[in-house]
């Protein structure tokens, strides 16, 4: 058989699978109860590049858009409450959990939405995992915890679920600035064998297919998120690293000052839409 | 574009296999079905299976069936390596013969439910569910 | 006992005498399906929850038997019927022999 027949074939295969790649309208409300913003006008430094930013949950299907809307649907909801026992536990030497300096994780709503931020004592832009550790070594004396791993991406998905509804609101001038610079620079350029910038893919062709999948606009207001195809809660870094190998370049690691630069830089891209996580996705 | 006969031929095959595929149920899925109805015969009518025409991932879809009157329903994902997917057994206080549950299918395929009515008979629901291969792996 | 398996359940705290009302279960479970290789090219063991029960005050509401292609974290939706106060008990069976409950009580309105 030759390339043509075989073209024949792959097109009679492809047909019934085409489908639409535009994000929809529909409206995200959590427990009939939490408004979700998920479609905004771009914050000013984005507006040269698009008008509108979306979350990833309008690119998903009904199916796994409705996972989404209610707690006990979300699988992501089960590692929150894992994180909710460990908010209360003492660890390390110093005999304290997170609850006695910070109170109920409920009152640490609007948090998330200021990360990744800078630090005037550490001189550094630092996300919320960055934080927590900082909060684990040098309060608690308990050992750090491995970036976007189990224990961490539950408490960051803990801090992200008290603060759903709360515009993202990251700081990208001031101190910042140097590092949002550094994170545009990683956006915008084009890596790896295939020759990709993140915006090849979430910028120039959100809403396209890219082989069966939707392309989004890569916003992370719905981080961590859980994934249908692994199971479980994933970090934006693990993302990050996940995007760059696709592009067939050698990639940052989770927690690397390239990341927390890109975090920054991509989270304030999204600055107006809801915290949204621990968001569902495929 | 021209075709040789042989690769006409080809095409045909294609065409054949796609035909067939999503309509074929394995042996293993037969033998499931045997053993939950004795054989007999089942109606069009009687079990309503709702699963979506497209899975984003074959590791997490959600499914519903519904059969007024049943007294169990059995799920099967005919193109699966084991085609059991789960058996629901209604007791007297289930409101409604119906059930939701999030299952795994290992491509593209039939996704079958047959209910046994309380009067001993059999209906029977099929729904093909495309399972995509994603995009970025991520 | 597998670890982590931590079952969640959603049932209204009342009712009226002879309503129906919706109930959601997820239990926190890998659902082995007895399918995958390891990295050494091993087959990884089955390991599954293979039943679950749902029964209100010792009558059957639902009893579903469960095969590897239920999803991890196995989750079900269904309904039942409250003739009068009193608890529901849902149960799950671990093929390594665990088996973890819960119960729920339910008050008539």
């Amino acid at each position: 058989m030759n390339y043509k027949a075989i073209t024949a074939i792959a097109a009679m295969l492809t047909l019934p699978l085409a489908a639409h790649a535009d994000p929809d309208d529909d409206t995200l409300v959590i427990n009939e109860d939490i408004e979700i913003v998920t479609k905004t006008a771009a914050p000013a430094h984005l507006q040269d590049a698009m008008d509108e930013i979306m979350s990833g949950w309008h690119f998903r299907s009904d199916e796994t858009q409705a996972m989404e809307m209610d707690d006990f649907d979300n699988p992501g909801m089960v590692f929150v409450e894992k994180a909710l026992v460990a908010w209360d536990t003492a660890d390390g030497t110093e005999g304290k959990s997170c609850a006695d300096c910070h109170g109920a994780a409920d009152d640490m709503a609007g948090v998330k939405a200021t990360y990744p931020k800078w630090n005037e004592a550490a001189g550094e832009v630092r996300t919320l995992q960055m934080q927590m550790n900082d909060c684990r070594e040098n309060r608690m004396g308990a050992d750090a915890w491995k970036y976007d791993a189990g224990a961490a991406i539950d408490m960051e998905a803990l801090l992200s679920a008290v603060s759903r509804g709360l515009p993202v609101n990251v700081a990208i001038d001031g101190p910042a600035q140097s590092t949002w610079e550094q994170g545009k620079d990683l956006y915008y350029a084009r890596t790896g064998q295939l020759d990709l910038s993140c915006a090849s893919c979430h910028e120039e062709n959100y809403g396209n297919m890219i082989r069966a999948d939707h392309l989004s606009q890569g916003q992370v207001n719905g981080f961590p998120t859980y994934r249908l195809k692994n199971t479980k809660l994933n970090g934006i870094h693990s993302r990050f690293k996940g995007c760059v190998r696709d592009t067939r370049a050698e990639t940052y690691k989770p927690g690397s000052p390239e990341f927390v630069a890109l975090e920054l830089y991509v989270t304030s891209r999204g600055n107006g839409l809801s915290v949204e996580g621990p968001s569902v996705r495929n | 574009m021209e075709f040789s006969r042989r690769d006409t031929l080809a095409l045909g095959l294609g065409a054949a296999v796609l035909t067939v595929l999503p309509f074929s149920v394995s042996a293993a899925a037969e033998d499931a079905i045997a053993e939950f109805t004795g054989g007999a015969d089942m109606a069009d009518t009687g079990v309503e299976l709702t699963a979506p025409e497209i899975a984003e991932n074959g590791n997490t879809v959600p499914v519903e069936v519904s059969a007024p009157g049943a007294t169990a329903i059995m799920l099967l994902a005919t193109g699966n390596p084991t085609p059991g997917v789960a058996t629901f057994n209604f007791g007297p206080l289930a409101a409604a013969q119906a059930a939701s549950t999030r299952i795994r299918l290992a491509g593209t395929q039939d996704v079958v439910a047959i209910a046994k009515m309380a009067d001993g008979s059999f209906a029977k629901a099929s729904s093909t569910v495309k399972v995509t291969i994603g995009g970025c792996g991520g | 006992m597998a670890s982590g398996v931590k079952p969640r359940v959603k049932v209204p705290k009342t009712a009226a005498a002879g309503d129906a009302i919706t109930i959601k279960t997820l239990i926190s479970h890998k659902m082995e399906s007895g399918q995958r290789k390891d990295k050494e090219g091993n087959l990884i063991p089955r390991s599954i929850i293979n039943r679950f029960t749902c029964e209100f005050n010792g009558q059957s509401v639902v009893d579903v038997t469960m095969e590897p292609a239920i999803s991890t974290n196995p989750y079900f939706q269904f309904e039942a019927t409250v003739p009068e106060a009193g608890d529901f008990v849902f149960t799950w069976y671990d093929d390594d022999g665990s088996v973890y409950d819960t119960t729920k009580p339910i008050k008539i309105a």
